[in-house]
């Protein structure tokens, strides 16, 4: 994948080119590739590449300078995303700020958040958890029962929150909680911001299908905050949390999409490896899924395109995760039946390799983010207009 | 990064579309489908005159306009939205693409302004009764005589073939592959309509007892030109298929938001909901595949153009018939019906997917393009 995206951002370009390829060395070199967005693999290592990132000054690069930004444009977003992803640097272990909680305080947040919170971000001196899912939340998130009181000049949380991604890691949580005791659903909900440090907050990990410790389950127990930690309006905590799930800036497509084209490469390698490309029934199989992952690119390319030309993203941004996620499970399992029964032995303590750990957390692609179910929801009702189910 | 519709061409989209609801409504469809020589000259010439859109992506100098194949996709797929039945395919996406590559100026000059001006209803007679799209499948051939060239034996599943002006013959000759020009007219010439399945795109067979014939090209070069222009109209038939598909998708889902069962729209149910989800995620991802073909063809990419018109049949293709399925399963025993529309976007689908070969042999194309 070969992207030219004009002279306006040449320069910038040929500096991110020679930075990375001066400062991607060594231990970080030896980590390319390494973690994903729910793969905690090499933790330390990745946190010490995003301290490099911060001291060259390559995080937040579309966030304004006044907290610690670049303060460039998508354009330069875009192709940051898109010459990291080439160089296949590590995978930022600071992800969850930088993509979710950032862009929102950036959309929503009191100034004083953000001269407080933004800039530990880019310098990685604090990490951030979300606090949304529970155990009886999922899909349905607007079900959130965690309540928060007010108690003088703090907010008291208690609640239990589940699926916090890095969450043993995590500084401090945003936390969708419900403020109005008497609300129901989407109303009476308050985003909070809460610090982990204090006796009120337990953090467990859980350990994921690929033997990970990955994500985490959250205990609130009269858990405390400062009164001014509400980002947006008490009781707009719904619409704070869509406005994250809405910040659809393009630019995590491109990792995605590079680590996608690698893969397909390498099932072609293991193919021809195998022998297998003799075999017509795999050998359409292998063609498929090379066909799958140069249609996720297109797709990915027309969003990019309409996103930097300032339009607002056609029907394909929104069936893009329901495809890259069905069709990545599939280009896994095609490997896992290449690989053969060598592709079942595991190292020690469960150690796997590449293939296996790719394959396994794909598993999650479809859950994630709105769950293949609730995609197909949103791309009927609200890309094709269909009627809501009616409530019981 | 232009991968991106400009205004100017969501215009064209525009006016394409008001056009063709106009003028190849399903009134219109019905009535040319029933009729073998089915295809309305008034409208073909507006399409000419008016819009000018057999000369779309013919260069200024053969009468044409000069625009891209982005634009000339962007028609397509309005044409497929639309069914629209004139000879458009053949004309365009193969006769003018094949004498757009061929090294013959001087025929470039004598038969491409009368396919611009919408005088010449065209097409590519390739296939025989093999209905192979390869080299191997050309056995008809032409012999040089003190004459001329002439031609014998059979052409057969050409589309349109029963009402285009010029005929573009493949055939084999001592050098190879050559391309020949045959007039409707000419002596020897027998035209047979195939009565198909799909009645919005008529096929004929051709039989050629020593017909006389106008070598295009140098003798025995014709293969690889070929090659390329069905590159080019497998990525037009792909942006044709999808705006077949899309207009499967939006009768299906406005169905589903009127038909009421159980006391409540079809559509609410997950059942229908998230078939209709998948049947955009298919249509948008064919998009793709077909829209990759357009920009490789744009910026002239031949090896990159390769690759993406083999993606785009071997996936449009197959898009398009899972989409006209799943609508006429949408809309259960109406869609069943021959009065109902969906059937014909079906039928459309089935007969696209072996106009240029079928999927299966486009993953092979596929396959040896990328070397695996």
């Amino acid at each position: 994948m070969e992207l030219d995206f004009g002279p306006a951002v040449r320069d910038f370009r040929e500096e991110l080119r020679d930075w990375l390829a001066d400062h991607l060395v060594g231990e970080f070199a030896e980590h390319r590739g390494v973690g994903g967005p729910t793969d905690g693999a090499a933790w330390e290592v990745r946190l010490a590449w995003d301290r490099e990132l911060s001291a060259g000054g390559w995080l937040g690069v579309g966030w304004p300078r006044e907290y610690g930004g670049r303060g460039l444009g998508l354009l330069e977003e875009i192709v940051f995303e898109y010459e990291y992803a080439r160089a296949n640097a590590p995978y930022r272990a600071t992800g969850n700020a930088l993509d979710l909680l950032g862009p929102m305080l950036l959309k929503v947040g009191g100034e004083e958040q953000k001269k407080r919170f933004l800039p530990p971000i880019l310098a990685v001196e604090e990490l951030w958890g979300q606090g949304f899912s529970e155990p009886g939340a999922g899909s349905d998130l607007a079900s959130v029962r965690t309540r928060a009181e007010r108690d003088g000049e703090a907010w008291v949380v208690s609640g239990q929150k589940v699926w916090t991604s890095f969450g043993m890691h995590a500084d401090w949580l945003y936390v969708l909680a419900r403020t109005d005791p008497d609300s129901v659903r989407h109303m009476g909900l308050t985003m909070l911001l809460l610090p982990t440090d204090q006796p009120g907050v337990e953090i467990r990990p859980i350990r994921n299908l690929a033997g990970q410790d990955e994500f985490a389950e959250v205990f609130l127990s009269d858990a405390r905050t400062d009164a001014g930690m509400v980002v947006g309006e008490v009781g707009q905590g719904w619409r704070t949390a869509m406005a994250t799930l809405g910040i659809e800036r393009g630019t995590t497509l491109l990792p995605q999409q590079l680590t996608f084209e690698r893969e397909a490469e390498s099932l072609i390698e293991l193919a021809r490896e195998r022998g297998a490309l003799d075999d017509p029934m795999l050998r359409r199989r292998i063609v498929d899924a090379w066909i799958s992952v140069r249609v996720m690119r297109t797709t990915n390319l027309r969003t990019l395109a309409e996103l930097t030309a300032g339009r607002t993203p056609g029907a394909q941004a929104t069936t893009a995760k329901l495809y890259a996620s069905t069709r990545h499970q599939r280009l896994g399992h095609l490997v896992q039946e290449l690989a053969g029964p060598a592709g079942q032995i595991v190292g020690a303590d469960y150690g796997l390799d590449t293939r296996q750990r790719s394959f396994l957390l794909s598993l999650a692609e479809t859950i994630y983010g709105g769950s293949s179910e609730i995609q197909r929801n949103i791309i009927g009702e609200q890309i094709l207009g269909l009627p809501k189910e009616p409530r019981p | 990064m232009d991968l991106t519709f400009s205004q100017e061409q969501d215009e064209l989209r525009t006016v394409v579309r008001s056009f063709l609801a106009k003028y190849s409504d399903e009134a219109a469809v019905r009535r040319l489908s029933a009729d073998p020589r089915g295809h309305d000259a008034v409208v073909w010439r507006r399409m000419a005159g008016e819009l000018g859109l057999q000369g779309l992506a013919v260069p200024e100098e053969y009468g044409g306009s000069g625009f891209g194949y982005v634009e000339l996709g962007v028609v397509f797929e309005e044409a497929g939205r639309a069914l629209l039945c004139e000879p458009y395919f053949a004309t365009v996406a193969l006769a003018a693409e094949t004498l757009l590559r061929c090294a013959d100026d001087q025929a470039r000059a004598d038969l491409l302004p009368g396919i611009a001006s919408g005088a010449t209803i065209a097409t590519l007679a390739l296939t025989e009764d093999s209905g192979r799209w390869d080299e191997p499948g050309i056995h008809l051939t032409a012999r040089h005589t003190a004459g001329g060239w002439r031609l014998t034996g059979a052409k057969t599943f050409v589309p349109d073939g029963l009402l285009a002006d010029l005929l573009l013959v493949a055939a084999r000759t001592p050098g190879g592959i050559s391309l020949f020009a045959v007039g409707a007219d000419a002596a020897g010439l027998t035209r047979t309509f195939l009565p198909t399945l799909d009645q919005t795109r008529k096929q004929a067979r051709l039989e050629f007892a020593d017909t006389p014939a106008r070598l295009i090209g140098a003798e025995g070069t014709a293969w690889p030109v070929l090659e390329r222009t069905l590159a080019t109209a497998s990525v037009l038939l792909a942006a044709e298929q999808v705006g077949g598909a899309a207009a499967a998708l939006d009768a299906a889902v406005d169905y589903a938001r009127i038909r009421v069962q159980y006391g409540r729209p079809i559509g609410s149910f997950q059942g229908i909901k998230h078939k209709c989800a998948d049947m955009l995620m298919e249509l948008e991802s064919a998009r793709s595949a077909a829209y990759a073909g357009l920009w490789a063809l744009d910026a002239g990419d031949d090896t990159e153009t390769a690759l993406a018109a083999a993606l785009a049949q071997a996936f449009c293709s197959e898009a398009f018939t899972k989409v006209a399925g799943d609508s006429i399963q949408v809309h259960g025993g109406i869609g069943f019906t021959w009065e109902h529309p969906a059937h014909l976007y079906f039928k459309r689908a089935k007969s696209s997917e072996v106009l240029l070969g079928t999927p299966s042999y486009h993953r092979q194309l596929l396959a040896a393009r990328l070397g695996i």
